[in-house]
């Protein structure tokens, strides 16, 4: 007979950062590409005598994600420190990892997550930074290690045992990815192995306060691949515990081809790496002024965003959760929106109609297609449909082949013909005065600009669309608004 | 106290080592004899000093994220016994 049992899951994601450089040398981090071992020195190939050095855009990044997801950051005068952990495996060179123990850079913060309109708050235990492995091919007879990869800073965040499903887990996951794609620290892209995710789950009595044995499971490769690895994991532990039997504490691995967790290993214990201070990096101690200013120009996180445009552009919550999902999108919708502020929903509505769908079947980048179907033109689309000058049928047709990039001459000819009333104003002389007059009202959010808030950018743009009805190029727009800001900063007035 | 065999062969199997008997008996008395003088520096009294991990005099070596050129290939495979298409070969290590 079913006992009720509770479910109780931590996730540790590992996510390699945007920087140029290696972690701890100068070799390029864009490893990608490179045939194989020739982005390696001797300080990632761990040649004796070399000495790392940490590299500060990695140390920022990693100071960017504490702060994104709550957490404290040690600073001085608390220390950072570096830590050797130790194993032999060939994807290590140096018979050592450079990671962090017991003094990460960041650690107590929180990522919320909505679950069938319920918010759950999953605790985050620690960020820390460390740097990646080799690549391993294996071959029928032989193992190829490639080490351009050895040495890309890689970031750890390891959350406390708060997730209860594996549809949780699921939604914490897209949650830390969404947030680090708005940082623009990590592309985020599984498949790749930019970020990989392991996990480790048991299960105890409802209303225990007794942790159970657990399982840790590797190779989640997708969001997919955590939802149905957990789930298969949870019955796994569920048969064992009814027949009576106990969980062994053990590594899985997850096969996605058989859709079934296998055996990795037994669990090495935390002493076996021997964890050290690392002897050739003095410890850190983080500079509080420069934790604020990294803190001040932290972009709009997806949540405020999506409370933003729920309030400036009165959409509904699910349409701005749609469009906030990627940091592309909700830039793109805003583009869009100041080439016809006069109705944001019938905008939002468009992208999905006439965006998304190309995105989705296509390996076109959302760049491309803003190049192909520009503010001005969706604009004049969404204008033509709403004053009833083409079908509804019409104005998809057009959307969707210029997103597709499909527009032949007998089309443009439409398109002209759709837009003559629609008049773009795309020159600096008609749009200097409406730019300055917007700067002038709005002393506050030109202050804050000047403290180094950007994104006031788009409230300006915004502001300008209205003025202009929706007629003026937001790309001119910007590159103006920018101009005259820094006109000011430079010791003119807003006069 | 000092090290038993158990302990010498299962620090040896994470070094990757392979000890004959004869060099485990060694090794039990010898890291048992090391560790004696490191209980020694127990007896000191550091209350009254931070815990430190690095005694050199430095923080906060930074290096701005550039990037510089890495080794020619024909390098960084100079050390390596085998080899194959760029790559570094080793036995296979399918787990
Ligand atoms: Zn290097």
């Amino acid at each position: 007979m079913a006992k009720d049992y509770e479910i109780v899951i931590g996730m540790e994601a590992h996510a390699q950062l945007l920087t140029k450089s290696k972690m701890f040398c100068g070799c390029s981090a864009a490893y990608a590409q490179a045939p194989p071992n020739s982005l390696v020195c001797p300080i990632c190939l761990g040649l004796p005598g070399s000495l790392p050095v940490v590299n500060q855009k990695a140390l920022q990044q990693t100071i960017m994600v504490g702060l994104a997801l709550g957490c404290k950051i040690r600073i001085d005068p608390q220390q950072i420190k570096w830590d050797r952990k130790n194993y032999h495996y060939p994807d290590l060179p140096k018979g050592y990892q450079i990671s962090q123990y017991d003094l990460p850079i960041a650690y107590g913060g929180e990522i919320k997550i909505a679950l069938g309109g319920e918010e759950r708050r999953i605790r985050i235990r620690r960020v820390h930074l460390e740097e990646d492995t080799a690549k391993l091919l294996h071959a029928d007879r032989a193992t190829l290690i490639d080490f351009n990869r050895s040495g890309v800073p890689l970031i750890e965040v390891v959350t406390e045992p708060d997730i209860r499903s594996p549809q949780e887990a699921k939604a914490y996951v897209e949650k830390l990815r969404q947030i680090l794609r708005y940082l623009g620290v990590s592309s985020g892209n599984m498949e790749e192995g930019s970020l990989r995710l392991e996990a480790n789950i048991s299960l105890r009595p409802a209303g225990s306060a007794e942790l159970g044995t657990r399982t840790e499971i590797k190779n989640l490769n997708s969001f997919r691949a955590v939802e149905k690895a957990l789930a298969y994991e949870v019955e796994r532990q569920r048969k064992i515990l009814e027949a009576g039997g106990k969980i062994q504490q053990q590594t899985m691995g997850w096969d996605e081809a058989k859709g079934v967790t296998v055996l990795q290993r037994t669990k090495e214990y935390a002493q076996d790496y021997r964890y050290f201070p690392e002897p050739d990096l003095p410890p850190l101690l983080l500079n509080k002024e420069w934790v604020e200013e990294i803190k001040s120009h932290l972009p709009e996180l997806p949540e405020a965003l999506k409370r933003r445009f729920i309030k400036e552009y009165g959409l509904t919550a699910y349409d701005a959760e749609i469009l906030t999902q990627e940091p592309e999108v909700a830039e793109a919708f805003e583009e869009y929106v100041a080439a016809y502020p006069q109705n944001p929903k019938a905008v939002g509505d468009r992208i999905a109609r006439s965006i998304f769908p190309v995105l989705k079947e296509s390996e076109d980048s959302l760049a491309e297609i803003k190049r192909r179907l520009p503010p001005w033109v969706l604009g004049g689309i969404i204008a033509a449909k709403e004053q009833g000058k083409v079908t509804t049928s019409t104005a998809d047709e057009l959307a969707a082949r210029s997103a597709r990039g499909e527009i032949a001459a007998a089309d443009v000819k439409a398109l002209e013909a759709v837009f003559a009333q629609y008049q773009r104003i795309g020159t600096s002389d008609s749009l200097l005065p409406v730019i300055e007059k917007v700067l002038a009202e709005n002393p506050k959010p030109v202050a804050d600009y000047l403290k180094g808030k950007d994104t006031v950018l788009r409230f300006f743009i915004g502001q300008v669309a209205k003025e202009t009805k929706g007629q003026a190029d937001p790309n001119l727009v910007k590159e103006l608004l920018v101009r005259k800001l820094e006109d000011i900063r430079q010791g003119g007035t807003n006069q | 106290m000092g090290i038993d065999r158990r302990q010498v062969e299962h620090i040896a199997e994470l070094a990757k080592l392979e000890l004959t008997p004869e060099e485990i008996e060694i090794f039990a008395s010898q890291l048992s004899v090391i560790l004696e003088h490191f209980r020694s520096l127990q007896e000191v009294d550091t209350g009254g000093i931070p815990p430190t991990a690095q005694v050199i005099p430095l923080r906060n070596v930074l290096r701005q994220d550039e990037v510089v050129p890495s080794l020619p290939t024909e390098d960084v495979l100079s050390n390596a016994p085998h080899k194959e298409k760029g790559y570094i070969k080793t036995p296979p290590l399918r787990e």
